[in-house]
């Protein structure tokens, strides 16, 4: 990619005549491209590769708490016998104990049907200000927006009165009639997905939102026209052309939900399994460090692998003509 | 006897006081907020008619077929398909399918599922739908980009696709917007021959947008002039052209002289014309005409002769003035005449021959000449 850029600014390049603008330009083409490869590298690479050293690394008691820590002091010789020191039996720990693989699982599920519960929820959403009138649309751009103008967690712990026991939501049904014995929704999965739904719905929306707000109308009505009813139109026309926008949403919400730990934490109780917690469990209260070092490294791998693949499926769909 | 020449000459319903019109627009208006985009507009079209909806850009045109559709509900008035009022029925229930000026291509689907989506839509077999489909691209010449998605054609290659897309379903009424627009002009005469026989073949009723007069004069059994969300004339392409009813109408199709003027004299043979610019106009088609009535009369540019010489026939009219422009066609050559008082006057001389024996050219006195039945007079 860089390459086809670089050879794109050096051929353009070429047309001109001073030496000097010439190479001025080619830096400042390349200088360009480096720019989010410099970021990707400082904040991405770099602290990935630390925290896959320490997976390989023992926990001890010490700070920090695990070895071998890399140093130069006892010369060439020592650094290279603490390389022998790594190990992948992190890793051989997390397919021996249970407690992995079902956190993994179990996040991985909650993970998907709240995706597809935001989805669900999301798109009529998206659909009705897609449709609103192109003067209310900043408005209820605004409107979703306005959540993260609180903090994440203040309106996490809200959940919490609103959901528990005698919390509003209850109190409300009672007094109305509805039911006669408060539900019980806290510290149950129907609050993460509740939890989760609220916090992520913003990200869901905004994709869908481009992605409809773009379609021209007249396609629905072309498809009417040659007599297709209105719920089938949605589904042969609005919903392909929004697919874009679903894929976008989904994933922006499903790989922050699966690492989350937030909200299992506050409103999911003790008893849900999820691997962002156990992560922090290992890293806080085992202050094991190279074991959650591993989990993270599998996560990372698990959500990145299909994410990758995704997109080189996408790109070359692209390349075919969408 | 003489007539105005027309092309399907026994095609004619609207002259049969016993046609019922198959299309009716019944005192229809169309308001956008407070902007009326179709005022009051009644119009009747006939099955199997080739019908052209004629006008400058934004005068309500797409509006009209629009309704038709089913897009838009009429705010007021009502429109009759085959007798039947089409209010409150929706697009996707009406007989009528449209070729959107937009071409509104489903930019996810090939050609080929374009063209079939229509027809799935009725359930149709399989096998039959190949078969149409196969039939439509071929009628298109699109054959060789059936797999292709719209994207990946050039607009005029849409715009066929579309084409090909609204007629798949052979709807009994097929409106089209503008359905030749971005056609080269050889594709765009060979398509509308197509078309014409297209209709003709599938005795289907064609209404067609357009705001090429040629496209419209080439095709249609009959053209309706809007103008402002109101029809302005509605006849025969030679109709329209040789007796226009108004003035807007003379000079929106075609080019044309207008000598404005006031009648003198008023007989069963015609009337005679005092024109404001000092000309003097004898005409047999007067038109109803009075005398003392401030009209204008009209006569087209290839009607007036343009000569060196006086004209030698005492009936027709004439005018002396000095050649002020020349264009020249190759098939023809239109001479800007300026006479006397500085109006200038259009005439177009066929050359019908290569070499001519009577040369004009720039500031040569001219003499400009025309029959009594060359023109008509327009009290509108
Ligand atoms: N949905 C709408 N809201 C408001 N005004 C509209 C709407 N649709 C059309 N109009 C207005 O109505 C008028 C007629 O529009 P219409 O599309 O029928 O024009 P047209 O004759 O098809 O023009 P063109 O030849 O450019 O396609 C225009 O002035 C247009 O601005
Ligand atoms: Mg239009």
């Amino acid at each position: 990619m860089s390459n086809a850029a670089f050879s794109q600014s050096a051929s353009h390049a070429g047309t001109d005549t001073g030496l000097g603008t010439r190479i001025v330009r080619a830096v400042a083409a390349r200088l360009v491209i480096a720019v989010p490869y410099i970021w990707l590298l400082l904040f991405f690479l770099i602290p990935f590769v630390i925290v896959f050293k320490i997976s390989l690394s023992q926990t001890a008691i010490a700070m920090p708490p695990y070895v071998p820590v890399l140093d130069f002091s006892e010369g060439v010789g020592g650094f290279l016998a603490s390389l022998r020191e790594f190990s992948i039996d992190n890793y051989l720990w997390l397919t021996e104990d249970a407690l992995y693989f079902n956190a993994y699982v179990s996040s991985l599920t909650i993970a998907g049907i709240s995706t597809i519960l935001t989805l669900l929820v999301g798109y009529p959403i998206a659909y009705g200000m897609a449709r609103a009138p192109a003067s209310l649309r900043p408005i209820l751009l605004m409107l979703v927006i306005l959540p993260f103008w609180t903090s994440f967690l203040i309106r996490v712990y809200a959940w919490i009165g609103i959901l528990k026991p005698e919390g509003l939501l209850n109190q409300l049904l009672l007094t109305i009639g509805v039911i006669d014995q408060p539900l019980i929704i806290m510290n149950t999965h129907t609050a993460i997905f509740i939890g989760i739904v609220y916090s992520y719905l913003p990200f869901m929306v905004l994709p869908l939102y481009s992605a409809l707000e773009k379609m021209d109308y007249s396609l629905i009505e072309a498809a009417q026209d040659l007599g297709c009813p209105p719920t089938s139109a949605f589904w042969k026309i609005t919903f392909p052309l929004s697919l874009p926008g679903v894929v976008a949403g989904c994933l922006l919400v499903f790989i922050p939900a699966v690492g989350e730990f937030v909200i299992p934490d506050l409103l999911g109780g003790s008893q849900t399994l999820m691997i962002g917690k156990t992560l922090w469990n290992e890293f806080f209260a085992n202050r094991d460090w190279p074991v959650s070092s591993a989990v993270a490294v599998i996560l990372l791998l698990l959500l990145v692998v299909p994410i990758v693949l995704f997109q080189n499926a996408q790109a070359r769909a692209q390349e075919q003509g969408r | 006897m003489q007539s105005l020449g027309s092309i399907r000459r026994d095609f004619a319903p609207w002259n049969d006081q016993a046609a019922k019109p198959y299309i009716v627009f019944d005192q229809v208006t169309k308001r956008f907020g407070d902007f009326t985009a179709v005022n009051n507009l009644s119009l009747s079209i006939y099955e199997r008619e080739f019908f052209a909806l004629l006008g400058a850009s934004g005068c309500g045109k797409s509006t009209l077929l629009r309704m038709l559709a089913g897009f838009e509900e009429p705010t007021s008035g009502r429109i009759l398909l085959d007798g039947q009022d089409l209010r409150g029925i929706p697009p996707y229930r009406r007989p009528v399918n449209m070729m959107f000026q937009s071409y509104a291509l489903f930019p996810h689907m090939s050609v080929e599922a374009n063209i079939a989506f229509g027809l799935k839509q009725e359930g149709m077999e399989a096998s039959k739908i190949a078969e149409r489909v196969a039939e439509m691209l071929k009628l298109v010449k699109l054959e060789q980009f059936a797999k292709r998605k719209p994207h990946q054609l050039s607009g005029g290659q849409r715009q066929r696709v579309a084409l090909a897309r609204s007629v798949a379903k052979r709807p009994k009424v097929l409106l089209l917007d503008e359905p030749l627009g971005a056609l080269d002009k050889k594709l765009r005469e060979e398509t509308q021959f197509e078309l014409m026989d297209l209709q003709q073949k599938l005795g289907l009723t064609f209404v067609v947008v357009t705001h090429d007069q040629e496209e419209a004069m080439t095709m249609a059994d009959r053209i309706a002039i809007i103008d402002k969300g109101e029809v302005m004339q509605v006849a025969t392409p030679a109709e329209v052209y040789e007796a226009p009813g108004s003035r807007f109408v003379a000079n929106f199709v075609g080019n044309v002289n207008m000598f404005e003027g006031t009648v003198t004299a008023r007989d069963a043979s015609g009337a005679s014309i005092d024109g404001d610019s000092g000309i003097s106009i004898r005409t047999e088609n007067a038109g109803d005409a009075q005398a003392g009535a401030k009209i204008a009369y009209a006569v087209r540019p290839e009607k007036i002769k343009v000569s060196s010489r006086p004209p030698m026939d005492i009936d027709s009219n004439a005018a002396e003035g000095e050649v002020y422009d020349i264009a020249y066609f190759g098939d023809m050559t239109v001479y800007y005449v300026k006479l006397g008082n500085g109006l200038v006057v259009k005439a177009a001389s066929l050359n019908s021959a290569r070499l001519t024996d009577d040369p004009l050219t720039w500031n040569d006195r001219a003499w400009i000449s025309f029959k009594p039945d060359s023109g008509v007079v327009l009290t509108r």
